[in-house]
C-alpha cells in the first residue's frame, strides 16, 4: 500500500496538468484532435489511480476539455468521487465540473445528494460555499425537495457569505419544488432587512424574480420594497426594486402616486445625462421620446422639469444639433398645448428665437404664430392657470415683425383684436397693439394696389372700431400705445376719404429689419479711417475754465491764485506721447480688456458693417404644414432626407469610383454615418463671436520664472526669495522657497475669488497669515478676466532639501458668466525638484580645488549615453537648468559647481568621450547628490 | 440570466457557464450560432441584439467577447454593467487580465464567476467581498497559488 502511495506520488510529478495540456493543445495546432485523444486516453489511465491528487487534476482537464467541446460524460462517476474529496482543493475542483458537465439527466446526480447536505453542514464556510455554487447549475426536482430544508436553514447561517448564497439558490430551488415557497417564504422575506447588504440585495433580486412571474401575491411587501428604494443607495437594487414596481402598480394604482418622488428624483438624473447624450442624429428621436413622456406625465412639476429639459437639450451650443428647425418650431407649438405649465415664457423666448435667427424659417414661423393667435381662446381658456398665454407675445411680434410672409394678414389682424385679447396680461397686450399696427400697414399695402378702395377704408374702420378698447385698459403702456395708434389711423382714414394712397408712408414707420446683435459685435465693427477714438472730441476742460465757475469769495477777497499755464494746443507729438503711455499702460493692466489684434487686422482691408458675421442661409426643405403642425412628420421627413442625402453621396462615391476604375474597388463604407455627414436642413445666424475651439472653462496653469523644468502634471519653477546665503547656511534663511505662480485665465468667463491651498507634508509648508488654520486656503489677490494673466507669489517653509517632493494643492475659484457664477476646483500638484534648491553660485578654481581636497565630500557618479550635442551645449544644458556654473574647462572635461539654499556644496567633474557623457559628482550630502544627478539625466533622457 | 460566454477573436470558447441545464449537444449548437452572429458585427454596432427568444448582450474586451444571453423582461444595461464587473473582477485577481490568463486559470475564472454570479442572478454588488472570498478559499487550497504573470509560452 505504501510502495503504492510512494509510486503514485512519483508518476504524479510526470503527469500533465492543466497549463501543461493547455500549453500542449496550442502548441499542437495542426494535429489538435489527435493530440487530445492522446490526452483524453492519459486521463483516463489517471483516473483508474487512487491517488486522488491525480484524480483531481484529471478531472480539472476534463472540465477545461469539455469547454473545447468534447464528450466528457463517461467520467461522471469520477467527478463525483472528486467533489467527495475531503480537501478543499480538489472539492472545489470537483463541484467545478460538475457543474459545467451536469445536467437533468446526468444519473449518477442521485448520487450526490448525502454527499451535498455534508457538505452544505460542513463547519467550513467555503466547503458550503462551492456546494451552493455547484448545486445552483445542476439543481434537480429531486436534489430541490431532498435539499431544500438544509438550504433553508442556511439562510439563517451566522456567516453573511452563506446566507447570501443560500438566499439566490432558493430561488432555483423554488423554481424546480414550488411547494418549498410557501414555508421559506417568511424567512426569505426577513432577508430583505438583513444588516448585510449583500443579503440584502440577493433577496431583493429573489423576490423581484419571483414577484415577475405573479405579482399579486407580492402586493403586500409594497411598502418594505418602497423604505428599501428610499434607502438604499446600491444601483443595482434599486434598479431591481424599480422593475418590481412596474410590475405591482397595475395591481395596485394607488402605489403610483406614491411612486411619483422618489422616481422623479432618479429621472431627473437620467434627464441630465440625455443633456450630454443628444447628437444631431439623435436629437428628433430623443425629443419625441420625451414628448410622449410629457403626453402621459401626471403632475405639472414633472411635465414641466420635461418641457425645460427638451428646450434645454434643444437649444444648448446655438442651437447645433438642430438640423429641421421646423420641426423644433412644431415641437415648441406642441408644448404650447401644455395646460398649466409655468414656462410660457421660455416657450415664448425660443420662438422669438429662432424666427429672428434663422431667417428662412420666418415663412414657417408665422404661419405658425398666426394659427395660434387665431386659437388663442385655446391658450387661455383657463385663465387661472395662464402662464402659457406668455407665448402669445411671441405670436404677436413674430405676426408683426415678419408679417410679409402672412398668407392671410386681415385674418390675423382680426383675431388680434378681438375683445378677448382684453383679459390678457398688460405687457402681452401693449405687443398686441403696437403689432396689429405693423399688420394695418402690410394689409393696407395689399389692398391699395387694388381698383378697389373700400377694402382699405374698411381695414381702418376695423381697427377704429377695436382700438378704443384697448385706449381704456388699465395699464398705461397699452393706454398709450392704443391711443397713438388710433389717432394715427383716424388720420389715415381722413386722407383715405380723400383717396390718397397712404400705404407707403405708413409701411415706412416700420421699415427696416431688426437684426439680432451679439453682445460682443461692436468690437467687430472697423474704425473708419481717420477716426481716432482717443483724440479729444473738444478741447479738454481746462483747470482755468473751472476756476471761473468758483464761486466768488464771500467774506474775504481771495489772493489770486498762480494759475498753471493752459495747454490747450497740445501739439501733435505730444498726443502721439500721450497715446503711446496710455496703451502701454492698458496693456500692462490686467483688468483691462484689450482689442484682439487679430480680430481687427481681419477687417481692416475691408471696412464696412456687412462684414458682421452673418451665417448664410441654405434651406433645402420647403414645406408648407397647413394647421397646427405635428413634430413626428418631421422625424420621419429626416429620416427620408438623409437617406436621400445617403443615397447622393453614394452616387458620388460611385462615380468617382467609375472615373478610378483602377485595379481593386475600395471597400464601401456601409457604416453608420457619421455626426459630420449630416447637414443641417436650415442653419443658425450665429451671431455671437465665433466660439472658441474649445470651450470649457478650463484655465490657468502654473510656471515659474527662474528655471523651466517641465513637469508632468505643472508646469512650475521656483526659486528661494533670498540672495545668497554665507556658507554656515542659516537655517531660517535656507528653509524658506517661493513660488511664482502665473495664473491664466483661458475661458470666456470671468474667474474670481480665488483661493490657493497646498495639503502641507511634513516637510514643506505652505506660509500662511498669523491666525489661519493649518488648512486654510490663501486668497489670490487679484480677479481674472478672460485671457488675462497675473502672477501670485507664495512662501513655503522647507525643512530637509534633500528629497525632491511634490504636494497636492486645489485652486478654488468663481467662473462668473452674464447670467450665473458656479464654484470651480482644479487641482494640481507643485513639484519640488531638488534642483530648485540650488543657487547658481560662482566659484574660482582654486577655492574648487581646495573643496576637493578637505575630504569633506562624498562621491557619486553618473553616465549619460547617447547625448548627440555639442560639450558646451551640455554644459549650458547643466547650468540652465540645474542652476551650476562653470569653474573651468578644459577640452571635453568641465568642472562646475553649485551651491544648495542650506550651503551644501555641488561639484561635478563632466566629461565626454563620443556620446557618453560621465558625470562625477562630490557633495557634502550624498541624498540631495543622488537625486540632483537622478534630475540631471532626467533632463538628457528627454532631449 | 440563462448563460454566460467568453469567446475570443478567432472563435474560440474561453469560458461558458450556463444557468439553466441544457443538454450537449444544444449548448454546442447555441454557441456555435451566437459566436458567429456576434463576431460577423461591426465595432459601431449595438450591443445588444435579439437571438431566438432571448437577447443577447455582449461587449469586446481587447480581444475577447463577453456575451450574455437573457430574458425578455431582462434590462439590457444592468447585464452590460454585470460584464463589466465581472471584467473588472477578473483585472483586480489576476491584475490587469489578459486573454492568457483566462485560458490558462480557466477553473480560477470560474471560482470568481461562481462568486460573482449564482444561478444567473448577482450574488454580491461588492467587489470587495467578491474578492475577498476568493482570497480566502484560494487560502484553503493547498497548492498556494498567487495571481502573477506565469510564463504562459
Amino acid at each position: 500500500m505504501a510502495l503504492k502511495i510512494v509510486k503514485g506520488s512519483i508518476d504524479r510529478m510526470f503527469d500533465k496538468n492543466l497549463q501543461d495540456l493547455v500549453r500542449g493543445i496550442r502548441n499542437h495546432k495542426e494535429d489538435e484532435a489527435k493530440y487530445i485523444s492522446t490526452c483524453i486516453d492519459e486521463i483516463k489511465q489517471e483516473l483508474k489511480q487512487d491517488n486522488i491528487a491525480v484524480k483531481a487534476n484529471a478531472v480539472c482537464k476534463l472540465t477545461y476539455l469539455q469547454m473545447l467541446g468534447y464528450d466528457v460524460s463517461w467520467a461522471a462517476f469520477n467527478i463525483v468521487e472528486v467533489m467527495s474529496s475531503s480537501k478543499f482543493t480538489y472539492k472545489r475542483i470537483g463541484y467545478l465540473a460538475a457543474s459545467q458537465c451536469f445536467h437533468e439527466s446526468t444519473d449518477v446526480i442521485m448520487l450526490t445528494t448525502n454527499q451535498i447536505r455534508k457538505d452544505l453542514s460542513s463547519p467550513n464556510q467555503y466547503d458550503t460555499g462551492v456546494a451552493l455554487t455547484g448545486l445552483s447549475c445542476f439543481v434537480t426536482p429531486d436534489l430541490a425537495r431532498d435539499l431544500a430544508n438544509d438550504i433553508m436553514t442556511l439562510m439563517s447561517h451566522t456567516k453573511p457569505y452563506i446566507r447570501k448564497k443560500a438566499v439566490l439558490i432558493m430561488y432555483k430551488v423554488f423554481l424546480k419544488y414550488p411547494e418549498s415557497l410557501r414555508p421559506a417564504f417568511p424567512r426569505l422575506k426577513e432577508k430583505l432587512e438583513d444588516p448585510d447588504p449583500g443579503v440584502q440585495s440577493a433577496a431583493v433580486n429573489v423576490i423581484c424574480e419571483l414577484a415577475r412571474r405573479n405579482p399579486k401575491n407580492y402586493l403586500s411587501l409594497a411598502p418594505l420594497f418602497f423604505k428599501l428604494m428610499t434607502s438604499s443607495t446600491n444601483n443595482w437594487v434599486l434598479i431591481k426594486i424599480i422593475k418590481l414596481f412596474g410590475a405591482l402598480t397595475p395591481l395596485e394604482p394607488r402605489l403610483g402616486k406614491k411612486l411619483i418622488e422618489p422616481l422623479t428624483n432618479l429621472i431627473h438624473r437620467a434627464l441630465d445625462l440625455l443633456y450630454g447624450m443628444v447628437s444631431k442624429k439623435n436629437l428628433m428621436e430623443i425629443v419625441k421620446k420625451l414628448m410622449l413622456h410629457v403626453d402621459k406625465a401626471e403632475g405639472t412639476t414633472y411635465r414641466d422639469e420635461l418641457l425645460t429639459k427638451i428646450i434645454d437639450i434643444c437649444s444648448q451650443s446655438n442651437y447645433q444639433y438642430i438640423t429641421n428647425f421646423e420641426w423644433y418650431i412644431s415641437i415648441l407649438v406642441e408644448l404650447t398645448r401644455l395646460e398649466g405649465t409655468r414656462h410660457g415664457h421660455l416657450i415664448a423666448s425660443q420662438m422669438l428665437d429662432v424666427a429672428i435667427r434663422v431667417k428662412a424659417i420666418r415663412a414657417f414661423a408665422v404661419a405658425q404664430m398666426a394659427t395660434l393667435l387665431d386659437n388663442a381662446h385655446l391658450l387661455t381658456g383657463n385663465m387661472q392657470r395662464n402662464g402659457i398665454c406668455e407665448v402669445l407675445y411671441a405670436a404677436a411680434w413674430i405676426c408683426g415683425e415678419f408679417s410679409e410672409h402672412l398668407e392671410n394678414p386681415i385674418q390675423t389682424l382680426e383675431a388680434m383684436l378681438r375683445p378677448k385679447v382684453a383679459t390678457l396680461p398688460g405687457h402681452i397686450q401693449a405687443v398686441y397693439v403696437q403689432n396689429a399696427a405693423k399688420l394695418f400697414a402690410t394689409v393696407l399695402k395689399g389692398q391699395e394696389g387694388n381698383t378697389d378702395s373700400t377694402a382699405a377704408q374698411e381695414t381702418s374702420q376695423l381697427m377704429i372700431d377695436r382700438l378704443p378698447l384697448f385706449v381704456q385698459s388699465a395699464n398705461l403702456e397699452v393706454q398709450e400705445r392704443a391711443s397713438c395708434i388710433l389717432q394715427l389711423v383716424k388720420y389715415i382714414q381722413k386722407l383715405q376719404q380723400k383717396d390718397v394712397e397712404v400705404a407707403e408712408e405708413v409701411s415706412a414707420l416700420f421699415a427696416g429689419e431688426l437684426n439680432p446683435v451679439a453682445p460682443k459685435a461692436q468690437k467687430k465693427v472697423p474704425v473708419p479711417e481717420g477716426l481716432d477714438l482717443d483724440a479729444w472730441i473738444n478741447e479738454p476742460p481746462s483747470e482755468s475754465e473751472s476756476e471761473d465757475e468758483q464761486p466768488k469769495a464771500i467774506f474775504a477777497k481771495e489772493e489770486p491764485k498762480h494759475s498753471r499755464p493752459r495747454h490747450t494746443e497740445v501739439d501733435e507729438k505730444e498726443l502721439a506721447r500721450r497715446r503711446e503711455a496710455r496703451k502701454q499702460e492698458q496693456a500692462n493692466n490686467p483688468f483691462y480688456i484689450k482689442a484682439s489684434p487679430s480680430s481687427q487686422k481681419v477687417y481692416q482691408d475691408t471696412p464696412g458693417v456687412e462684414h458682421i458675421p452673418v451665417v448664410q442661409i441654405d434651406l433645402s426643405v420647403p414645406l408648407k404644414v397647413p394647421g397646427m403642425p405635428m413634430s413626428d412628420q418631421y422625424v420621419k421627413l429626416e429620416e427620408e432626407r438623409r437617406q436621400k442625402e445617403r443615397a447622393e453621396k453614394k452616387k458620388k462615391e460611385k462615380k468617382k469610383r467609375k472615373e478610378k476604375r483602377s485595379g481593386r474597388g475600395k471597400k464601401q463604407d456601409s457604416g453608420p454615418e457619421s455626426e459630420e455627414d449630416i447637414t443641417p436642413a436650415h442653419m443658425v445666424d450665429i451671431v455671437t463671436e465665433e466660439m472658441p475651439e474649445n470651450a470649457l472653462p478650463i484655465l490657468i496653469l502654473f510656471y515659474f520664472l527662474s528655471v523651466n523644468i517641465l513637469l508632468t502634471e505643472m508646469i512650475a519653477f521656483f526659486w528661494p526669495s533670498f540672495k545668497v546665503c554665507d556658507i554656515q547656511g542659516n537655517l531660517q534663511d535656507g528653509s524658506q522657497v517661493v513660488v511664482s505662480v502665473i495664473f491664466e485665465n483661458k475661458c470666456d468667463s470671468f474667474l474670481k475669488s480665488m483661493e490657493f491651498n497646498v495639503l502641507d507634508s511634513l516637510n514643506s509648508k505652505l506660509q500662511r497669515p498669523e491666525g489661519s488654520g493649518p488648512h486654510d486656503g490663501l486668497t489670490v489677490p487679484f480677479q481674472l478676466p478672460p485671457g488675462v494673466s497675473n502672477e501670485a507669489r507664495f512662501v513655503f517653509t522647507v525643512q530637509s532639501i534633500v528629497m525632491p517632493q511634490k504636494l497636492k494643492g486645489t485652486l478654488t475659484f468663481i467662473v462668473k458668466n452674464e447670467d450665473s457664477s458656479t464654484h470651480e476646483k482644479l487641482d494640481f500638484k507643485l513639484h519640488f525638484t531638488c534642483t530648485s534648491y540650488l543657487i547658481t553660485t560662482p566659484c574660482y578654481s582654486d577655492a574648487f580645488a581646495k573643496l576637493l581636497e578637505s575630504g569633506d565630500l562624498k562621491g557619486s557618479s553618473v553616465r549619460l549615453e547617447g547625448v548627440n550635442m555639442p560639450f558646451h551645449h551640455l554644459l549650458a544644458r547643466i547650468c540652465f537648468h540645474h542652476h551650476f556654473s562653470v569653474v573651468e574647462r578644459i577640452d571635453s572635461c568641465a568642472s562646475m559647481y553649485s551651491r544648495s539654499i542650506q550651503g551644501h556644496h555641488v561639484c561635478l567633474l563632466v566629461k565626454t568621450s563620443g556620446q557618453t557623457v560621465s558625470i562625477d559628482a562630490k557633495c557634502d550630502e550624498p541624498t540631495l547628490l543622488g537625486n540632483v544627478l537622478d534630475e540631471i539625466k532626467q533632463t538628457f533622457s528627454q532631449c | 440570466m440563462r448563460f454566460m460566454l467568453l469567446f475570443s477573436r478567432q472563435g474560440k470558447l474561453r469560458l461558458q457557464k450556463w444557468y439553466t441545464a441544457t443538454a450537449e449537444r444544444d449548448k454546442k449548437k447555441m454557441v456555435r450560432e451566437l459566436m458567429q452572429t456576434v463576431l460577423a458585427r461591426k465595432p459601431k454596432m449595438c450591443s445588444f441584439l435579439e437571438w431566438r427568444d432571448l437577447k443577447i448582450v455582449y461587449k469586446r474586451y481587447a480581444s475577447l467577447y463577453f456575451c450574455c444571453a437573457i430574458e425578455e423582461q431582462d434590462n439590457e444595461l444592468i447585464t452590460l454593467e454585470v460584464i463589466h464587473r465581472f471584467v473588472e473582477l477578473l483585472d483586480k485577481y489576476f491584475g490587469s487580465v489578459c486573454e492568457l490568463d483566462i485560458i490558462f486559470n480557466f477553473e480560477k475564472a470560474y471560482f470568481i464567476l461562481d462568486e460573482f454570479l449564482m444561478g444567473g442572478e448577482i450574488q454580491d454588488t461588492s467587489k470587495k467581498s467578491v474578492l475577498k472570498a476568493i482570497e480566502q478559499a484560494d487560502l484553503l487550497q493547498e497548492v498556494t497559488w498567487t495571481p502573477g504573470k506565469n510564463c504562459y509560452v
